[in-house]
């Protein structure tokens, strides 16, 4: 059986990566310019790590499905970006944040990349400032911080309410930076629908140009995927319509390992769906649980009063509310980590207490943020956020309670990776969301942003030069070899065989279908029977899809639909991985919830003795089953507890 | 409260960017108040695949109003009647039973039609490119605390970090001026310390790049401000003017 | 050249020639008033302005200062039009905040020009440049006047209802060029921010209507008096 080898440095947590840093292979000056290095997205890794590189001195080949590298959707986050500054002198450091994170990933991720991740947070932060990102700040003229779910200290840096904005834009004027000098060549509104491998390495892409229809070849000495995660097989989720899994999917698709497809984070404040034609959910900031405090009515007639609109929440005495976060956590309150709070509300609504038309809310309350610290200071706090609740539900979170409901959010599963950020291609990495590295079975708030740009800035233009110093000596490639030309073939035939399909249903109504599966039988709660269900389920939906598709419009040309039909084609398939994962892990980490596997308190109840290591899927060919080997985490540095966020 | 409505969408169809484009006009009925435009838009769409018609072109991603991807001049307004809010942001309550909505693509000279209501604003990127930035690398910075910033600077450069690359100010503007597009970069950075070392040929730059690409010439009508999705105020193009002339005459 | 090149420095070009006309208006604004309380006083002035050679010069700089101001707005309006683009919106809506006057500047612009060019026809032509070329009377409604004998031009002119019509139409169209132009002028220099936005605004507004009625009562006097 293969042996998966994550390179991990020898030495202790704290000298690891400077061990490796101080070993590596690196490339000179005038060779960095004969290599040249395909990056695959503009979000916080694609972008900084496009820009970094040209920095260094590689040539960077760097592709967007946007028009622009600005709308890459790490432009969403809202809430902060996490740093062990310890600015406010309330006893954070490396260590704490690198344990707050493997803790709040319920100790699924590898000791050794989450203490680099701690390690380069606060180089992060310095990288912003300097780029002219304008954090919060507060009178003196220093940082601000605020905290965040999953920790007792305040290590959030923060632009209001557009964080993952301003970060975004900063990585994007470096990139726009390298792009005027010439080192970075931009291709936008172009999807990479194939990974291009000669003599077993990645050596470049096939990119769908989304203007004309036509396929393009591009060839380079490695390739880096930073495109983002799938969380869209759900259809709906907080994610941007365009964010896919397919540049992932085709990775796996030619050898590299899939890893914990199961883990998904489903997000404790979005704003509730409100009907059948709703295309996305917008997120409310984790920050919001700061202030807000979040409750449901403690009677079930009251409940039921409010969701037949006879009752106002307003109208609700104190003493008939349930804030059920803080009865059952009184450590954390309304600030446990995101995957607690999710399944706390689906506990209460399930048992009948949830509110909106649907039942399916919970309130966000504000009043007593707003009696203690007057409406100023919370319109200063959570003005645009208070503002886009109001333009979307037509309500006035100042006057009455908003409404939440959990949403699917990220992707901690992805691409594995080596300490490396390689995945198993040689030649192939993987950045940010798309791949699994750092945050376990479920992700904090506020540290997708760290990651995302410690892999771009700090993490892989040094690793990269680990693997590029051995390819000194190849000349570029030619994209005329017969691995270009067959793996464009390979999609010509598939984008045929899509459009002669001529069915009846649209793209949407199929994906619609594959988010109510997946909702139903691989969402918050999971057990082995519905997981079955979902694997027969998506098998008759993925015969549907490729017997009765329509899509309009010619093959060669701009089309919207064929887009959608390519990348659901790998959704579908990403459900079914997601599925077998979900399936055979028989333990609740994170946010894999099965319901045979909790405490008498509902609590997830995880199994290190069975299942402490990271499912790797091995791709088998189409209609074979993938073949799952091991990566076992072992814990060096600290002791496995039982998540606790009570006391 | 929320209710069904019936409409006309009166939409710009253009197959590609020399071809000439017209209006079709669609109905749609039983349109939930509480969906977004865009939503209505996949409504449309939906309708217009099941007919065998090829569907309408418009750009959007996000669809929370930050990404600035979705354009659509609506009803005489870039992102449409609403103030404050991008086209997804932009929900169906704003507009009544029974009514003809016009909805165009941005029309500029920067902004040359793609298909339908796709227009291509890689021209806003290109202006960024010549010299919306600090001029750092990666790494050897100094701590994030090391400067100190009054937090009346950092608020006002945040106000105009604001801005989302959407090109409404552009689209609004009867000169096909970009200069609030141009005006938030140039003053966010100049607010800051660490962008003001390069702020005069910042500003020199990035002028020179949005003349040559052919943007109007602000006159100061203030149709990008009150049409802004993140309500960029016009003092930024005030700044803009101070930084330019006095870059210049320092030359 | 800068200013000749950037879209900044036209603007520039524009903003400093229209606060120079703006100065000058004051100026003809003040000696308008003084004929209100003495003729003679006007013809002084009226005399100081003739074919002297500072007169002449001061002339020149201010017809310079009008080339410009038009010239470049000509300028401006054709680069306007083609950075829009040849196709046009369908249907056009103006926003809250935008007056309609900073979107019609050109129009306004060339409605005052027309007036000035009937004013010329009525002052100047009989006045300075019949000057400039020998005469020193000119006939007047069937009488001779002399050329430096402004307040008889006034009397003359301003005892025609229509010409008084037309010149308030003239400073209406003024006063709307003036609200928008003045402070437009100020943030295109750069002297503006949130704060003085509206304050320059208030000015401006106060400012055109200060000029607008002023002309307008000197106008309205003559005619009344000539009534009398």
């Amino acid at each position: 059986m293969t042996q998966i080898n994550s390179k991990i440095p020898q030495g202790p947590l704290a000298d690891k990566w400077t061990n490796y840093k101080d070993h590596q292979k690196l490339v000179n000056p005038a060779n960095k310019r004969r290599l040249d290095i395909i990056v695959v997205g503009t979000g916080l890794a694609g972008a900084s790590a496009a820009a970094s590189l040209a920095e260094l001195g590689f040539n960077v080949l760097n592709f967007c499905i946007q028009d622009s590298p600005r709308r890459a959707h790490s432009i969403a986050a809202q809430g902060g970006i996490n740093a062990a500054k310890n600015y406010q002198n309330d006893g954070d450091s490396v260590y704490r944040l690198f344990y707050d994170t493997i803790k709040g990933g319920d100790y699924r991720a590898r000791e050794a990349n989450v203490y680099r991740l701690a390690e380069v947070s606060n180089s992060i932060i310095d990288q912003c400032v300097a780029q002219g990102v304008p954090f919060a700040r507060e009178y003196g003229g220093l940082l601000d911080n605020r905290s965040f779910g999953g920790a007792q200290v305040s290590r959030t840096f923060y632009a209001r309410g557009q964080t993952g904005q301003q970060l975004l834009l900063g990585a994007y004027s470096a990139l726009s930076r390298q792009i005027g000098l010439g080192k970075v060549k931009l291709y936008k509104r172009y999807e990479m629908v194939d990974v291009v491998k000669v003599d077993g390495k990645a050596r470049g892409i096939i990119a769908r140009n989304l203007i004309t229809g036509k396929l393009e070849r591009f060839s380079a000495h490695a390739v880096v995927v930073a495109s983002g995660g799938y969380v869209n097989t759900f259809f709906l989720s907080t994610n941007a319509m365009g964010s896919n899994g397919s540049a992932a999917w085709q990775c796996y698709k030619k050898g590299a390992y899939f890893a914990n497809p199961c883990y998904v984070q489903i997000h404790p404040t979005c704003i509730p769906v409100h009907g059948e034609f709703q295309s996305k959910l917008t997120l409310m900031s984790e920050s919001l649980r700061n202030d807000g405090r979040i409750w449901v009515p403690k009677k079930k007639e009251d409940a039921e009063a409010i969701r037949a609109g006879k009752l106002k929440p307003t109208q609700l005495k104190e003493e008939d509310r349930d804030y059920y976060l803080e009865r059952r956590y009184p450590a954390f309150g309304n600030l446990v980590p995101r995957d607690v709070a999710s399944r706390a509300a689906k506990e209460r609504c399930d048992a009948g207490f949830g509110v909106n038309n649907t039942g399916l809310a919970v309130y966000l309350d504000f009043a007593e943020a707003i009696g203690r610290l007057g409406k100023n200071v919370v319109e200063a706090r959570y003005g645009n956020l208070f503002q886009m609740y109001e333009k979307i539900v037509d309500e006035n979170p100042y006057e009455t309670p908003m409404m939440i409901f959990p949403a699917l959010h990220y992707a901690m599963g992805g691409l594995w990776v080596d300490y490396e950020l390689q995945t198993s291609v040689p030649g192939l990495f993987a950045i940010g969301e798309a791949n699994f590295s750092d945050h376990g079975a479920n992700r904090l708030g506020a540290s997708a942003l760290m990651q995302g740009l410690a892999d771009g800035y700090f993490v892989l233009p040094y690793t990269i030069q680990n693997y590029l110093a051995d390819q000194i000596q190849v000349p570029r490639f030619s994209t005329d070899l017969p691995e270009f030309a067959k793996a464009e073939k390979d999609i010509n035939d598939r984008t045929t065989r899509l459009m002669n399909i001529k069915g009846k249903c649209s793209v949407d109504s199929i994906h619609k279908e594959l988010g109510h599966i997946m909702w139903e039988h691989v969402g918050m709660a999971r057990d082995a029977e519905g997981l079955k269900e979902a694997i027969k389920l998506l098998k008759d939906l993925k015969k549907e899809f490729w017997t009765n598709v329509r899509i309009p419009g010619e093959a060669v040309d701009q089309n919207n639909e064929l887009e959608k039909a390519l990348r659901l084609a790998d959704f579908i398939e990403i459900g079914e991985l997601m599925a077998h994962d979900a399936l055979d892990r028989k333990e609740s980490c994170g946010g894999h919830f099965r319901t045979e596997y909790q405490t008498p308190e509902g609590e997830a109840l995880r199994d290190d003795a069975d299942f402490s290591y990271v499912s790797c899927w091995e791709y088998q060919g189409e209609d074979k089953d993938p073949v799952m080997l091991k990566e076992p985490l072992d814990y060096e540095f600290i002791v496995r507890q039982q998540r606790n966020y009570k006391n | 409260m929320d209710k069904d409505i019936n409409i006309t969408v009166k939409v710009w169809r253009q197959k590609g960017p020399k071809e000439k484009g017209r209006f079709e006009t669609y109905k749609l009925d039983n349109v939930s108040q509480g969906s977004s435009f865009l939503e209505m838009l996949d409504i449309l769409n939906e309708k217009l695949i099941s007919e065998g018609k090829v569907p309408v072109a418009f750009d959007h991603d996000c669809r929370e109003g930050i990404c600035g991807m979705c354009s659509l001049y609506i009803n005489g307004h870039p992102h449409g009647p609403d103030s404050a809010v991008t086209t997804c942001q932009l929900h169906m309550r704003k507009f009544k039973d029974g009514e003809t909505i016009t909805v165009e693509p941005w029309r500029s000279a920067g902004f040359p039609v793609i298909r339908d209501l796709m227009v291509d604003r890689y021209a806003y990127d290109k202006i960024i490119q010549a010299g919306g930035f600090v001029s750092v690398n990666t790494g050897g910075i100094p701590d994030a605390n090391s400067t100190p910033i009054p937090k009346k600077n950092a608020d006002l450069a945040m106000d105009a970090a604001a801005c989302i690359g959407c090109g409404a100010c552009a689209a609004a503007c009867k000169n096909g001026s970009a200069m609030l597009f141009v005006s938030a970069k140039v003053s966010q950075l100049a607010l800051l310390p660490q962008g003001k070392v390069e702020a005069a040929r910042r500003a020199k730059a990035m002028i020179a790049k949005m003349d040559e690409l052919g943007f109007g010439n602000c006159t100061n009508t203030r149709a990008c401000e009150a049409e802004c999705p993140k309500e960029v105020s016009i003092s930024n193009i005030a700044r803009l003017n101070r930084e330019f002339i006095s870059a210049k005459l320092q030359d | 050249m800068w200013l000749l090149n950037s879209s900044i420095g036209k603007k520039l070009i524009m903003s400093i020639s229209g606060l120079f006309l703006i100065l000058f208006l004051l100026f003809h604004l003040t000696m308008n008033v003084a004929a209100v309380f003495s003729e003679e006083a006007y013809n002084v002035i009226c005399s100081f302005l003739g074919s002297n050679w500072y007169a002449v010069a001061g002339t020149g700089v201010l017809a310079a200062g009008f080339l410009i101001h038009i010239g470049y707005s000509i300028l401006l309006t054709l680069e306007n039009r083609k950075a829009r683009g040849n196709d046009r919106y369908a249907v056009n809506a103006r926003p809250k905040n935008v007056e309609w006057a900073s979107q019609n500047m050109f129009v306004l612009g060339l409605i005052v020009v027309c007036f000035i060019v009937l004013h010329f026809s009525q002052f100047w032509y009989h006045m300075m440049f019949a000057e400039l070329i020998g005469h020193h009377e000119v006939e007047l409604g069937g009488q001779a006047i002399g050329t430096t004998d402004g307040a008889a031009f006034i009397k003359y002119y301003f005892s025609n209802i229509v010409v008084v019509i037309l010149y308030l139409v003239w400073y209406v169209a003024l006063w709307f060029h003036l609200t928008h132009g003045f402070w437009s002028a100020l943030q295109t220099i750069g002297w503006n921010n949130t704060i003085w936005l509206n304050r320059w605004k208030i000015i401006a507004n106060i400012f055109a209507t200060v000029i607008a009625l002023g002309f307008a009562f000197v106008t309205i006097f003559f005619y009344l008096k000539s009534l009398c």
